[in-house]
């Protein structure tokens, strides 16, 4: 199971990454939530400008058989959305990288304490 | 424990089981007043031939559209069923309520379905059509509770006369519901008002909702009706005629979003008004929002065909309160009636069919505008259908052509309106509109 050390991670399975500019970050789901999921066939998000509080569902993710809301790791205003989702299966093979679902800009940094490390979440995954 | 009603013992014995003394103490909380205090009025008991008998005579007082040269339209019509339809659709493959969730071994009524979608598609120009709905009237519904999640708005404004009974479902499903409101248009000459129908455009309509040909038979002029809605950001749904379609441009190539119909006029019976079939379509950019189960078709290891319920995630069994509608159901074996119609027709037929229709109800509108008393009470285009006003209340003229061997057509009075709306199909021959003409004349 691929758990990159440099990111924040949510219960729901949601991962974090701050970007350079420390105001904006990517938002996805793991590979664990990818490879429980199976072969995802959809991903819809809320548009550019939607306001979210932490928790908030900022879209769903679909595969065959199911289909998982998105939940907000934390407060923010969506600012872009992945074009590249358009092909969903890039979630479940590069659910950190190309399969990124939303950029948002950030308010509150210190929300970020209330999230998993890594280690926490490779432990809640029993890993 | 055997399949047969239980005693005064049984019960006893039940209710003493379960520690209460009498049936009424499981549901105090029906009031009283809602509760039965006296016995059934019913039959005494009968022999399966008395029943039987009973039977036959009380159906035997119907009368149904092979013992009248019927004329009644208004959303139901008396078009020929090719014989080979009943044969085909009462196979026992298809004859059965079983629902095809297991592809392994519902191939054939997969495919069926499927079909029916591909040709429902054509027929209306649209890109994706789900496995049918109730009928015509909640299609609509289904199709404003659509519009409503997509647009995020809640006000649907009707242009043009819609079948009464489709607003009273709309009432119901979307009013009552406190979802939306639901206003209807006013019409010039029979038609939606364009003007009218602009004033009350803004950014808060969810759709416009259009009917073609509209109750009254009337044509709409779909293009600046779709045209207003589309300038507002609203969809555009339209309720079709299928048979009209094979005259009528379809629905897709004058931009609608949504298209629905009542299939009946395609192989169904009249049936005294059910089941029918709910025909829904959408644009593609939609297909993750439309209400109702999906067929569709993929190649299965060895590279064969194979068909399935897909997109289910949308659906109320996955996604419980989140579905895009609690619509599970679809009327299955009207919709195979469908298909084997359209099957049988082909597209040259479908069209001679709405050829027959146009031209035979012209014939007769001449012929009735021509009668003293009588007149057309509308002067634009209209399909099968038109609305005749009448001498004397059109319920004299109903009950009077009844006692003549015609039903002569559909009483507006019913709807607070007036008039009678006369349908006439492929099914009627010269000599019986010509005959229907002579009849209508005597009355004044």
């Amino acid at each position: 199971m691929n758990i990159p050390a440099d990111l924040l991670y949510t219960k729901d399975h949601e991962w974090i990454k701050v970007l350079d500019d420390g105001t904006t970050a990517l938002v996805g789901i793991t590979d664990f939530a990818q490879s429980e999921l199976g072969d995802i066939v959809f991903v819809e998000t809320k548009p550019v400008g939607t306001e979210l509080s932490e928790h908030d569902v900022f879209g769903t993710v679909e595969a065959v058989k199911t289909v998982a809301d998105l939940f907000a790791p934390v407060d923010g205003v969506i600012v872009e959305v992945n074009e590249a989702l358009d092909a969903a299966e890039v979630v479940n093979s590069s659910p950190y990288e190309d399969g990124w679902m939303v950029k948002v800009s950030l308010k509150d940094a210190s929300q970020f304490d209330a999230l998993m490390s890594a280690a926490e979440y490779s432990e809640m995954v029993g890993e | 424990m055997p399949f047969i009603a239980n005693t005064d013992d049984d019960r006893r014995s039940m209710l003493q089981a379960i520690g209460v003394g009498s049936f009424e103490e499981l549901i105090p909380d029906i009031p009283s007043e809602f509760c039965l205090k006296e016995a059934l009025s019913l039959f005494p008991s009968m022999s399966e031939m008395e029943v039987a008998s009973l039977l036959d005579r009380l159906a035997s007082a119907n009368r149904t559209s092979p013992d009248y040269v019927s004329f009644i339209g208004g959303g139901a019509y008396d078009h020929y069923i090719p014989a080979a339809l009943k044969t085909i659709v009462s196979r026992s493959e298809f004859y059965t309520a079983y629902t095809p969730y297991q592809a392994e071994v519902s191939q054939g009524t997969l495919q069926a379905i499927y079909e029916y979608q591909s040709m429902i598609c054509r027929l209306y120009g649209m890109s994706v059509a789900n496995a049918s709905l109730y009928d015509g009237a909640t299609a609509m519904a289904e199709a404003v509770s659509m519009a409503m999640n997509v647009t995020g708005r809640s006000t649907v404004l009707v242009a043009g006369k819609i079948h009464p009974n489709t607003s009273a479902v709309l009432k119901t499903f979307i009013e009552a519901g406190g979802k939306a409101s639901v206003v209807q248009n006013v019409l010039t000459d029979g038609v939606c008002d364009i003007a009218a129908l602009e004033s009350r455009m803004s950014d808060q309509i969810a759709a416009v909702i259009v009917q073609q040909p509209n109750f009254y038979g009337c044509l709409e002029d779909v293009e600046a009706i779709g045209a207003l809605a589309r300038s507002h950001g609203a969809l555009f749904i339209v309720s079709a005629d299928p048979v009209s379609l094979g005259l009528l441009n379809a629905p897709g190539r004058y931009g609608a979003d949504i298209a629905v119909g009542e299939g009946q006029p395609l192989g169904s019976a009249l049936n005294f008004g059910g089941p029918y079939l709910g025909i829904f379509a959408v644009a593609e950019k939609y297909v993750r929002k439309i209400p109702g189960r999906l067929v569709g078709m993929t190649k299965d290891r060895d590279g064969e065909d194979g068909f399935i319920l897909t997109l289910q995630t949308r659906e109320q069994h996955i996604r419980r309160e989140k579905a895009t509608s609690n619509i599970c159901t679809n009327q299955a074996l009207n919709a195979l009636q469908a298909v084997v119609y359209l099957s049988l027709m082909g597209k040259d037929g479908l069209c001679q069919v709405a050829e027959h229709c146009l031209q035979k109800a012209h014939y007769l509108a001449d012929k009735i505008a021509d009668l003293p008393g009588y007149s057309l009470r509308f002067a634009g285009p209209f399909f099968r259908e038109f609305v005749v006003n009448t001498p004397v209340d059109a319920s004299v003229v109903v009950n009077t052509m009844m006692e003549k061997g015609f039903f002569a057509g559909y009483d507006l009075g019913i709807h607070d309106d007036s008039g009678l709306l006369i349908a006439v199909t492929e099914k009627r021959s010269r000599a019986e509109m010509d005959s229907f003409v002579e009849n209508l004349g005597a009355i004044s």
